[in-house]
């Protein structure tokens, strides 16, 4: 029996290092509109969370928070792939998701404060980020739960016709539960039309995920189990992510069923904020900081002709945006007593007696 | 008005629905071709085709996570859950993700499903798969919990069920499924939160539920022969709960007794006897006393789950004694 650490120490792992050439993506066939969007996604998410931590240190975030600092890229590619009407289903990292549908920061920001003006007015928090209004039907904190929601939505688009896709995300450590199982295997039988992501950064909570699974790519090497093909890509290079997205999606919407793609992406941070993430072998985070997703992406852009300027200028205008959510957030009221008691039932009130 | 079956009650309530909604889905293990384990779905693939009624893996979680996303997404679905016992392999979908989902969201979220399922004991099944698991949903927060106990019931609390904008855990009876009763004509709807009195009396209380509203008419009529007058409630609802019809029965007996078959701690009577004491004190000539199955697994021996659910005779005899005590 080999038992997990038998081989090496906690934290001594063998590294995962990320691609060496970041000119790849260069000549894919995409819009230089689209790709100064995602460009300027990448840097909402990335500022704002940026903030976020801020707000965490200075105590007025709290509770606790998981950032997808390093791992932008996913968010902006898929959201800049999707349709204004489908779904996302995004886990307790959130943050990223919610902005890449057009959420406003404000609100995003004020219900991370606890918020009256938050996005669910303070009721739901950092966790549970929810804007149906924009297609963000949920940030989920149960480990693969979502899967299988994000099953129900996109059942529900094929019964009504409606063309709609669900996009889940979920981390590695997500596929070694049964829900993440059960959903494949659902989604598969019933063709639907919802499109599975894993975010493997490499770890789970405070666990090397290559340590505790049978297979190499948690997701992907699983995918055939279920009649999936097997994708892994780089999650760090947004063209890349915004190529299988739009792959995935389009086949989705044709009727062909779900996919499962593996993006390879690592966080800045450690897993919440409670978390240092001493765990990693030091080179390792170093590579993968050096292989950031936006001085990447601004690279290319540069590269492809954009000027310096006008991605200073989305730099400037995303940092004033960050700061006037953050002024409106903190200026926001505290939720009134009285919502505590509200939605807990469709009648609006919380009553469960006559 | 016609002589119907509790099990092909439940047909009945579905497909009432499904004719008036085409937004009325069913999901389940072996639902569609099969027509249910428990035979409650039969008829309903022939009506409504296999896209609305679906055979489903037996992947509870994948089952409940379905009908969740189609709820909040437009569609009004009926997921079946075999044996209620099953519900300890999804009740993350049920408790962390439909219960609170409409709360965490602030009301974006609305999620129109009904979630049935085959609940109680006296069929011999053993301990995991008699469970009367309905105070489990009544402990958390977001969800209605119903338990008809009469084939009228099923069809109207049925129709209730799907027609609510909240998420309804159905609980069915196994033990009843071949029990008969009349049944209006047309269309019925019941409304959810009600409990209904039974037969009336003057000398005590008795509430039951499901299997165990039969067992408690059985032992009023044995009551009524010893010169005993017990009014029985069927509480059907525990979340919403009739305080009221409760409560007020309360007022014109004096006393008050529980059949519960669920194991003795936190029954959905505690809570009902927990509210009595507080606010129907000073209407009580005696003690509360709940009638339940022993803080036990149920066996699966005829002898022995019989010998520890409460029974017509457990129930006269309790009463009876502490009537005279």
């Amino acid at each position: 029996m080999k038992l997990p650490l038998s081989d090496h120490e906690y934290g001594e792992h063998g590294a995962v290092l990320p691609p060496q050439n970041h000119a790849t993506h260069d000549g894919a066939d995409i819009d230089l509109a689209v790709r100064t969007g995602i460009y300027r996604k990448l840097q909402e998410m990335r500022q704002f969370e940026s903030r976020a931590y801020d707000l965490f240190m200075r105590q007025l975030v709290k509770g606790t928070s998981h950032l997808s600092l390093g791992m932008e890229a996913i968010a902006a590619g898929f959201g800049a792939a999707m349709r204004s009407d489908d779904y996302t289903f995004a886990t307790y990292r959130g943050h990223a998701h919610t902005l890449a549908r057009g959420v406003p920061m404000t609100p995003v920001m004020a219900e991370l404060l606890g918020r009256s003006n938050g996005l669910m007015s303070g009721k739901g928090g950092s966790m549970h980020l929810t804007s149906v209004e924009h297609g963000m039907m949920g940030s989920y904190a149960i480990i693969g739960a979502h899967l299988t929601i994000a099953n129900g939505a996109a059942w529900s688009a094929q019964y009504r016709g409606t063309g709609q896709v669900a996009v889940c995300f979920f981390g590695d450590g997500t596929t070694n539960i049964g829900a993440f199982h059960e959903a494949l295997n659902y989604a598969a039988v019933y063709r639907l039309p919802v499109v599975f992501v894993c975010e493997n950064n490499l770890y789970m909570e405070y666990t090397a995920i290559a340590d505790i699974t049978a297979v190499q790519h948690p997701a992907a090497d699983r995918a055939s189990a279920y009649g999936l093909g097997s994708q892994v890509i780089d999650g760090n290079d947004a063209d890349a992510v915004y190529l299988a997205a739009s792959a995935a999606i389009e086949r989705a919407r044709a009727g062909e069923g779900p996919s499962l793609v593996e993006a390879l992406t690592y966080r800045h941070g450690g897993h919440s904020r409670a978390d240092p993430g001493k765990y990693r072998p030091e080179h390792e985070v170093a590579a993968w900081k050096a292989y950031d997703p936006i001085p990447l992406y601004r690279a290319r852009l540069v590269r492809l002709g954009v000027e310096e300027a006008e991605l200073d200028l989305i730099d400037k205008e995303v940092a004033g945006a960050v700061d006037l959510a953050t002024e409106e957030a903190i200026a926001g009221d505290l939720p009134s007593p009285e919502s505590a008691f509200t939605d807990v039932w469709a009648d609006g009130g919380s009553s469960w007696r006559n | 008005m016609a002589q119907l079956t509790y099990r092909d009650a439940v047909a009945r309530g579905i497909a009432q629905e499904m004719r008036r909604d085409e937004r009325v889905v069913l999901i389940g293990e072996d639902v569609a071709g099969a027509g249910g384990v428990f035979k409650t779905t039969v008829g309903l693939l022939a009506e409504f085709g296999p896209k609305r009624v679906i055979d489903t893996p037996i992947s509870e979680q994948a089952i409940l996570g379905a009908a969740m996303g189609a709820a909040m997404t437009g569609l009004r679905p009926v997921a079946e859950i075999m044996f209620s016992d099953f519900f300890a392999v999804c009740w993350d979908i049920v408790v962390n993700e439909i219960a609170k989902t409409r709360y965490m969201t602030d009301g974006q979220v609305v999620l129109p499903l009904v979630i049935k399922t085959g609940n109680g004991g006296g069929l011999r099944f053993g301990a995991q798969h008699s469970q009367s698991i309905e105070n489990w949903a009544m402990a958390v927060p977001g969800l209605k919990v119903v338990t008809p106990s009469t084939p009228e019931d099923v069809v109207g609390l049925m129709a209730a069920a799907v027609r609510s904008d909240d998420p309804v855990m159905f609980f069915e009876h196994k033990g009843l499924y071949s029990s008969k009763g009349e049944v209006p004509d047309g269309d019925i709807v019941d409304s959810l939160g009600t409990a209904k009195i039974r037969r009336p009396g003057t000398d005590a209380t008795i509430l039951a539920l499901g299997m165990m509203v039969p067992r408690a008419l059985a032992a009023a009529d044995q009551l009524a022969g010893r010169g005993i007058s017990a009014e029985v409630i069927d509480v059907r609802s525990l979340v919403p709960l009739d305080t009221a019809t409760i409560l007020s029965s309360l007022s014109r007996t004096g006393r008050l007794f529980t059949v519960e078959e669920n194991p003795r701690l936190l029954g959905w009577g505690a809570e009902i006897a927990s509210i009595a004491a507080e606010e129907g004190f000073w209407d009580l000539d005696g003690p509360i006393q709940r009638i339940t199955t022993p803080h036990i697994p149920l066996p699966s021996a005829d002898s022995l789950e019989d010998l520890v659910m409460p029974s017509a005779d457990s129930v006269a005899t309790t009463v009876e004694k502490a009537l005279q005590s």
